[in-house]
């Protein structure tokens, strides 16, 4: 069988989700024995044409030239998986879409040279996805995961449970039941390792939410730690906003 | 290359971002060369309007996975001024050492999978490590080294999270960092054959006469903190910044440009740092470049006149900058050690940081792995936040970037397109543009004046 083909594409984001495949330090030569890097410009200059076995994408659609490119790498590629927490539900980004006004005067003093999309989307929402990778950034450890299952032609094995689920196997004392530390980790996707939990801080959500999350059920708890509304919605409406769990769990509590 | 015609000369990769040069010629003279970052905009300074001051260092970390801490360090740095608080020393000797950790990961996947390729002939450090693997692996190692020291101070590499206004959630026990300390010794002698193997690249010879801008500390090389001063003799608190630095947009880039008084272009990053502050280093460690005046020839032959030796220890070739990055990598790696031997888990591991009580501004900055790199805050008494302002080093750079690409190519228009193409792609790369900062990727085109 020929070496599989990767392609690595960027949209709206910050470049640190490729950086985590250029971080598998131990793991990337080895990897790119396996399959052929066909088109990755963060990393080479080396470019082949396509069609690419698999396409890793990396950021969100924030304007009409990327909802174009998006449709053109998916036609080119067999495989696409979105990884991030851009790609998979628009990323921090995404907060412009819930603003009164559009953003761009704000930041450029000529906005009409700025040709920019008033929403930022996830890839899904533009083209099919064969697979979602969470996290801000994604773990390394999954994107292995992700791409040694897909050279092995079997599903990868990624958990969609909470974030309290690692907490546990870890060992780590509850930050929301023994210290009132407000944690979005009971409605947040596994995958970072209870990072925030093991540093005595409550999970902010960066790898979106679980599936089937009790939102409404952790808002009221966070009502009665004394967090007011607005702390519940700018909670939810952080890393992941336009993820529906979350964007509509904020809108409840929004100008109540 | 042909005169006068409109040319598209391929993309430009291994940088951090998205965007594209252009190159107007007339007469056989470039009149103008543009870099144009076509990066979509993602707006943080109007998203952090409403935010709690408590959020930015966790926010404004997402506008570069490459240098998140940077952004942490300058959000803390302004809203902990805003607030008339000043950290501990502990905790300000912790936020160095995390940062080591970023000048580490960031300068080595420059240096070794970025940049290095360019001067051996490769597309890729992935390409090269089939002809060069030990020293592939070696690049990544140090790498590797950095990233387990953010791991180890942050929580995890990219977007840490344990750095909070007022230090950190939880001080890392001393056990954990002293663990870290066989690999960052064997990294820092891994940077030292690091600058030995970069100082004998080939550079082109292309010296410039840049405005130097970086911060200067009283004892130490510049990391979290200091004075901004300037080759043209100004020294600047941070709350100075907005009365000598003038942001204004130009309609080929989503990102601001930046000029200091009067409207000079100047330089930020590894040059300027090396240049206004090669005495706060240990002489061994500048030596080891043969940057440090005309001295012993360079250990891998003798001190050629077109390679980074200058009478007076200054790098103004921006090509030649893969050495200082070297200088700094190494220097980073010292100095995490240094921190490492001294430390002890600051107790409590932050200080409250309260709302201020009116409205107030803040101002702070550090030296990102790229250059300076600057926040402003207003903070409302509620705590929520009025305005902000970033300035990113890369979208200060652009100017000089511009200028050094219009001098080059003005010298090589009897180039094939391609070759051309290549040089200036070449150029921009010495740089280590982060587009993902400034706003991210570059096509060339090469086109006649209209």
């Amino acid at each position: 069988m020929a070496v599989p083909t990767l392609a690595v594409w960027k949209f709206a984001s910050c470049d640190g989700c490729q950086l985590t495949l250029l971080n598998c330090e131990d793991e990337l030569l080895e990897l790119t024995a396996r399959v052929q890097v066909a088109n990755f410009t963060e990393a080479s200059s080396a470019v082949i044409e396509g069609p690419y076995d698999v396409s890793l994408v990396e950021g969100s659609i924030t304007t009409a030239h990327d909802a174009e490119r998006i449709r053109q790498v998916r036609a080119q590629s067999r495989t696409l998986i979105t990884i991030g927490a851009c790609a998979t539900s628009g990323g921090i980004q995404a907060l412009r879409n819930f603003a009164a006004d559009d953003l761009t005067g704000i930041v450029y003093a000529a906005p009409e040279y700025i040709a920019t999309l008033r929403t930022s989307t996830a890839i899904a929402d533009h083209v099919p996805v064969d697979f979602e990778l969470r996290g801000c950034p994604v773990s390394k450890h999954q994107l292995l995961e992700v791409l040694t299952a897909l050279l092995h032609g079997r599903t990868p094995q990624i958990r969609t449970e909470s974030v309290c689920m690692e907490c546990k196997r870890a060992g780590l004392t509850c930050v929301l039941v023994a210290h009132g530390t407000p944690c979005l980790g009971p409605v947040t996707q596994a995958g970072c390792g209870a990072l925030c939990p093991s540093v005595d801080r409550g999970c902010y959500g960066c790898f979106g939410p679980m599936e089937t999350p009790n939102t409404a059920s952790l808002s009221r708890r966070w009502l009665e730690l004394g967090i007011r509304e607005d702390g519940v919605v700018r909670a939810f409406r952080a890393f992941t906003a336009a993820a529906a769990p979350f964007r509509e769990e904020a809108e409840k509590h929004d100008a109540r | 290359m042909t005169h006068g015609s409109r040319v598209r000369v391929g993309a430009l990769s291994r940088v951090e971002g998205e965007g594209g040069l252009e190159l107007v010629t007339e007469n056989g003279m470039v009149t103008e060369a543009r870099l144009d970052i076509y990066e979509p905009p993602r707006f943080f300074e109007a998203l952090l309007r409403g935010r709690q001051y408590t959020e930015p260092p966790d926010i404004t970390a997402r506008i570069c996975g490459i240098c998140p801490v940077a952004y942490q360090m300058s959000a803390c740095a302004a809203i902990e001024d805003a607030c008339q608080v000043t950290v501990p020393e502990p905790i300000a000797a912790l936020r160095r050492l995390l940062y080591c950790g970023e000048w580490i990961e960031s300068h080595a996947l420059h240096i070794y999978l970025l940049h290095a390729p360019d001067f051996l002939g490769f597309a890729s450090g992935i390409e090269m490590a089939r002809s060069y693997p030990g020293v592939v692996r070696r690049g990544l190692r140090i790498k590797k080294a950095g990233n387990e020291l953010m791991t180890a101070v942050g929580g995890r590499s990219v977007h840490p999270v344990n750095v909070r206004v007022g230090g950190f959630y939880r001080a890392p026990s001393s056990g954990s960092l002293r663990a870290l300390v066989p690999e960052l010794t064997w990294a820092r002698s891994a940077a030292i054959e690091t600058v030995r193997w970069v100082s004998g690249f080939d550079f082109p010879v292309f010296e410039r006469k840049y405005t130097f801008a970086a911060l200067r500390h009283p004892s130490v090389y510049p990391i979290t903190d200091g004075s901004l001063v300037t080759s043209t003799g100004l020294c600047l608190e941070p709350r100075d910044y907005d009365e000598h630095f003038t942001e204004f947009q130009v309609p080929h880039s989503t990102a601001l440009h930046s000029v200091l008084d009067s409207g000079v272009t100047y330089l930020t990053g590894p040059m300027a740092r090396f240049a206004l502050n090669r005495d706060r280093l240990p002489g061994w460690m500048t030596g080891l470049a043969c940057l440090d005046g005309p001295g012993p020839a360079r250990l891998d032959g003798p001190a050629r006149p077109d390679g980074p030796a200058r009478p007076d220890g200054v790098c103004r070739n921006p090509f030649a900058s893969i050495v200082v990055r070297a200088v700094e990598l190494l220097y980073a790696c010292d100095e995490a050690l240094r921190l490492i031997s001294a430390y002890l888990p600051p107790d409590p591991p932050y200080v409250p940081v309260p709302a201020p009580a009116d409205q107030a501004c803040g101002y702070g900055w550090s030296e990102a792995p790229r250059g300076l790199l600057y926040h402003r805050y207003l903070i409302n008494p509620d705590g929520s936040v009025a305005d902000a302002k970033i300035t990113p080093p890369t979208s200060q750079n652009q100017r000089a970037i511009e200028s050094d690409l219009r001098d080059f190519a003005s010298s090589r228009l009897l180039l094939s397109e391609h070759e051309l193409g290549h040089e200036c792609e070449r150029l921009v790369r010495s740089f280590d543009p982060c587009i993902s900062c400034a706003t991210h990727f570059l096509d060339l085109r090469v086109r006649p004046h209209d």
